[in-house]
């Protein structure tokens, strides 16, 4: 898709980082889903598989997922600039709001309304990821093809059930995905 | 000196917390703690308590909250900034990479068994925020009493408008927030 690249485009990439990212409670796997609803869904400026390999690579490189994932997105969408416009709509909204609170943080960490209106979010945020799950496990299971349908219930049992480390878990199911195309081409059959 | 200082603390609190998260509090600590002793050991508590509370990265969070103790906020931003640095660098590098390549029958053949994975590892966040968030912190039970019933409304209530009417995520989880703390208030917590 080609994208006007005006001052309006930037805006909108701007203000909707910046938003997902006020929202990015309980780690960083949660602006996936957000981001995934505003530039697969609403936008669509990325496409589904896409917005999956971006979030690979995200998980993949140092540094915080939240900030990887936009600077991917940012690129994708416009290239070096477009990156820095996102990483700064990421970045700001921590950057301001832990300012503040740094000023009065015992009064807020021991705020009983701060922490009964986070014990809501919190099921709300649950919630956004589940659906998001339901949607992208549900897309992969339809297909009826074999293979990323296990890589799916053994990453999960792995990550979920024996704890084992997200970055071996990704470099295992990297050289599956390697090890299969290069069987499937010998075969003369297409990939994964 | 001390910007300098900052700046080189974080770009190594960026470089090495691969994973993201968790694994990045012992680095974090190190530095912070340990190395400079820029904040106590009960200061670096507290932040990753108000990280908990509070949105974005612990990495981030925790660069701002350093930064504006020892230099005010220009010590915050700078800090931020070193923190990113890394992540810029070698993301675009991957981004650029990715874009060039990923047409190559090797790349859609690794991104193929990466796609399935990354969909578990979602879920699996999703699960442990779950848990969290049903059991109020005490982990998985079998006995109804131990059960966060508001959460449990909550989640159903969120996931059902979420799946149906296909809401902005944002107002349903802010809604969720308000929903919660009017019923604990109410029923108590």
């Amino acid at each position: 898709m080609i994208l006007k690249k005006d001052f309006s485009f930037y805006r909108h990439l701007f203000t909707s980082t910046f938003s997902i990212s006020a929202f990015t409670f309980g780690g960083g796997y949660v602006i996936i889903p957000l981001m995934r609803k505003k530039f697969v869904e609403q936008f669509h400026w990325i496409e589904e598989e896409e917005m999956l390999d971006l979030t690979a690579i995200a998980q993949s490189a140092p540094g915080a997922i939240a900030v990887n994932a936009s600077i991917l997105v940012g690129y994708r969408l416009a290239g070096f600039w477009g990156a820095m416009v996102t990483v700064a709509g990421t970045i700001l909204p921590p950057l301001i709001i832990l300012s503040v609170v740094s000023l009065a943080y015992t009064a807020f960490q021991s705020s009983l309304i701060v922490k009964l209106l986070l014990r809501g979010m919190q099921a709300g945020v649950a919630a956004v990821i589940a659906d998001v799950t339901i949607t992208m496990g549900w897309d992969i299971l339809k297909r009826k093809k074999p293979l990323p349908i296990l890589i799916m219930l053994g990453s999960f049992l792995a990550a979920c059930v024996f704890n084992v480390n997200v970055m071996l878990i990704i470099l295992v199911c990297a050289i599956i995905g390697l090890l299969a195309t290069i069987h499937d081409e010998r075969n003369g059959k297409a990939g994964v | 000196m001390l910007y300098l200082e900052l700046f080189w603390s974080f770009v190594q609190i960026g470089l090495f917390s691969i994973g993201g998260g968790y694994a990045s509090m012992p680095l974090i600590e190190h530095q912070v703690v340990d190395l400079h002793g820029w904040l106590t050991m009960q200061e670096f508590v507290d932040i990753i308590t108000i990280s908990q509370m509070t949105p974005g990265p612990i990495a981030v969070n925790s660069a701002t909250f350093v930064g504006i103790q020892i230099a005010g906020l220009p010590g915050a931003i700078i800090a931020t900034l070193g923190c990113i640095f890394p992540s810029c660098v070698i993301v675009l590098t991957l981004a650029w990479v990715y874009f060039r390549y990923r047409n190559l029958s090797v790349v859609q053949g690794v991104l193929g068994g990466l796609r399935p994975a990354v969909v578990a590892m979602i879920a699996s966040a999703g699960l442990s925020i779950l848990t969290l968030s049903l059991w109020n912190g005490a982990g998985f039970s079998l006995s109804p009493s131990d059960l966060d019933w508001g959460a449990a409304l909550l989640f159903i209530g969120s996931l059902f408008v979420l799946r149906k009417w296909k809401l902005n995520p944002i107002y349903v989880m802010l809604a969720a927030g308000v929903l919660g703390l009017g019923f604990y208030l109410v029923l108590g917590y």
